[in-house]
């Protein structure tokens, strides 16, 4: 068995691949540098991210499946999981190693794995677009800060972006520290270090003086419409609380009054 | 100030609700000229207690209505606060909650104050408002109100992106029963009308470039089931002759939840029909994505759906000789058909099993829920059977599984505490 160590880049992971055809290895166990443990029988290769190595595999690997389809393995590479990792080095060597038509052979047991971690990281994407809730602060930017299982902030740049053309506004990621500002023109990447009251843990909302006028009222009708628009009479909360798992409840407005 | 619209939102968000369409999708309108949203494959922002989705700021213009329909919480004769929003109030709050993600769009009904065109002139006038004044490319289902003139639907289908008319009663003879005053000729008329300049703009289209869109997420309507006394072949026959004629997106089912003493219909507290809705719901995605005629599925001898097992089990087990089938050979029209293969999985073994026969752990891990589907399928691994299957056997091996969820008593009784 061979352990190569990568830096837990795309890049990495991708600069892997090639050097197991460099070096002709096939069992390959892939382990990202902080959270590799040596082992006494592993063979140890440190992987040094190449740009020009990934490059080449990534060029290779879209020409091989088409571009929709290669981008569900970077999906995946969001999940931030050492096992999807491998999932995916897995996936994109049979993929290489098969004939035309591999990436839908949902029998081998890495087509199955990617397409279950894609699906499960698209997921977390379409929860993201759905329970991110702005508040308007007084200087007129919409501010969001969001906890997401994975690292989804790149796949919903697109989005918010088309659909709120005309507001600026924030999205931030307090678990992994950093966020997306949109200016009405450009979304960028932004870290902020300052703003103590939004890290994770301590409170999610924004105080009272940093918001909008309008804000309040504004919250306060969404309870009143959540709350006057569902059925008594059909109280079903399993089924609510496995649409709105407890743990996306401190961003969302709605359980902000209840 | 800000009392009273928290007040009117209140009333009509609540007088709104028993209209249970929630879809927010095939819009596909495009944010193109830096305005405010976009539409495409729809939204659920957040469900409530009762495990609906939300996806649009459900309300009504008003709950002021000259009808007095017995299963309708805004009738006449009922005594309810009532209240009415002013357009721009309506606007205001499509704008503020559209701005802060929480909804997907509007959808905006009303009850009948003054007469049908006074109404359907209102309800034009916000979404009128919604697109041209602030550039609002949210979804906006509006409703159509029976009786409105031509030259109203045709503007209001311009701005809005689906339209809906409700049947109310599943049969002729159950409306007149609780709605004298109505008929569904009146709803089969700007239902038809609609439905022909959806085609007509269509056409267009394919001439002029950047011929407006009409009604883009075209039309859907709602029955109330369990109010009046139809069979689940009644509801669904008429269900899918209004699919066949208008070209329906959506048929919604909405348990009836009594909501008044009128002694025609279930009393005050009787449980709404959850289970029976939810058979409905099957049988018309049966109807909808599983190449199923609704004669298979409810017929003169089946003229009810069963309560303890989903009717696509029921159709298998009444036609067993279909069965065992051979997933490595048998085509997707069949593959569909199995219970426990959903169209995922018979787009997944379909491509799977070019590479090779397929296995049953195979089969487990593409996610077909094997407890159902082991009775109906053969595979690379399966071990030769004696015997022809039993469809008693079968159905009480399905129901005796600990972790099935069809139990034999019927799950509409909630739990009291």
């Amino acid at each position: 068995m061979n352990a190569f160590v990568f830096d837990g880049t795309f890049e990495g992971l991708l600069t892997s691949i090639f050097e197991t055809y460099e070096f002709k290895v096939k069992d390959v166990r892939l382990f990202d540098n902080l959270r590799y443990q040596p082992g006494l029988i592993d063979e140890t290769h440190e992987v040094i991210s190449d740009k020009a190595k990934s490059d080449r595999v990534w060029k290779a690997f879209v020409k091989k499946i088409g571009k929709q389809k290669a981008q569900n393995a970077y999906t995946v590479f969001l999940s931030e999981d050492a096992e999807a990792f491998q999932h995916i080095f897995d996936f994109i060597r049979y993929v290489f190693d098969s004939g035309e038509g591999a990436e839908s052979n949902f029998g081998n047991p890495s087509v199955i794995a990617i397409h279950k971690w894609e699906r499960s990281v698209s997921r977390e994407r379409h929860r993201m677009k759905a329970f991110i809730r702005f508040e308007q602060m007084a200087d007129g930017i919409y501010y969001a800060p969001i906890e997401p299982d994975f690292n989804v902030l790149p796949l919903i740049a697109g989005f918010f972006k088309n659909r709120y053309a005309d507001q600026q506004w924030i999205i931030y990621d307090t678990k992994r520290k950093y966020g997306l500002f949109y200016d009405l023109e450009n979304v960028t990447e932004i870290a902020f270090d300052f703003a103590e009251n939004i890290e994770s843990g301590t409170t999610p909302y924004l105080s009272k003086n940093l918001l909008d006028d309008k804000q309040e009222l504004y919250g306060l009708l969404w309870n009143d419409y959540f709350r006057n628009t569902n059925i008594p009479a059909r109280k079903n909360m399993k089924l609510h609380l496995r649409h709105v798992p407890k743990r996306y409840w401190k961003y969302l407005t709605e359980k902000k009054h209840n | 100030m800000s009392d009273r619209i928290r007040e009117k939102l209140s009333i009509l968000a609540d007088a709104a609700k028993y209209d249970v369409s929630c879809s927010s999708s095939g819009g596909n309108r495009k944010n193109t000229d830096k305005g405010l949203g976009d539409s495409s494959n729809g939204i659920c922002h957040t469900y409530t207690e009762d495990g609906r989705c939300v996806s649009l700021l459900k309300i009504l213009l008003t709950n002021h209505c000259i009808y007095d329909c017995a299963f309708c919480v805004s009738r006449r004769s009922n005594d309810v606060q009532r209240a009415a929003f002013t357009v721009e109030e309506a606007v205001d709050l499509t704008m503020g909650f559209y701005r802060r993600n929480y909804i997907e769009g509007l959808f905006l009904s009303s009850g009948i104050f003054k007469d049908a065109d006074f109404t359907m002139e209102r309800l034009v006038r916000i979404v009128k408002k919604l697109r041209l004044e602030h550039k609002f490319n949210g979804y906006i289902h509006l409703k159509t109100i029976p009786g409105a003139s031509p030259e109203l639907l045709t503007e209001a289908g311009l701005y809005a992106d689906r339209m809906s008319i409700n049947l109310e009663m599943p049969t002729e003879a159950g409306l007149k029963l609780l709605a004298p005053e109505k008929s569904h000729e009146e709803v089969k008329k700007p239902l038809g009308f609609i439905q022909n300049s959806i085609v007509q703009y269509k056409d267009e289209s394919k001439i002029i470039k950047r011929a407006p869109k009409f009604v883009p997420a075209g039309q859907s309507t709602q029955m109330v089931i369990g109010a009046t006394p139809e069979s689940d072949m009644e509801i669904m026959y008429s269900a899918n002759q209004y699919y066949k004629d208008f070209d329906l997106k959506r048929v919604y089912y909405s348990g009836y939840i009594p909501i008044s003493y009128d002694t025609r219909m279930p009393v005050i507290g009787s449980q709404p029909p959850l289970l029976r809705e939810n058979r409905l719901y099957q049988t018309d995605w049966l109807m909808r994505f599983y190449g199923f005629d609704v004669k298979e599925i409810l017929n003169l001898s089946n003229p009810n759906l069963d309560v303890d097992i989903d009717p696509k089990l029921s159709w298998a087990l009444r036609n067993i000789e279909h069965f065992p089938v051979d997933v490595n050979t048998a085509d997707y029209k069949m593959l569909l058909r199995i219970p426990g293969v959903g169209v995922g999985s018979a787009k997944k073994i379909w491509q799977a099993r070019k590479f090779g026969r397929l296995r049953s752990d195979q089969l487990r891990k593409m996610g077909i829920a094997w407890n159902r589907a082991k009775h109906f399928i053969r595979c690379a691994d399966s071990v030769m059977m004696l015997n022809d299957p039993n469809p008693f056997q079968i159905k009480n091996d399905i129901l005796s599984q600990g972790d099935s969820k069809y139990t034999k008593v019927a799950q509409n009784q909630l739990a009291l505490f």
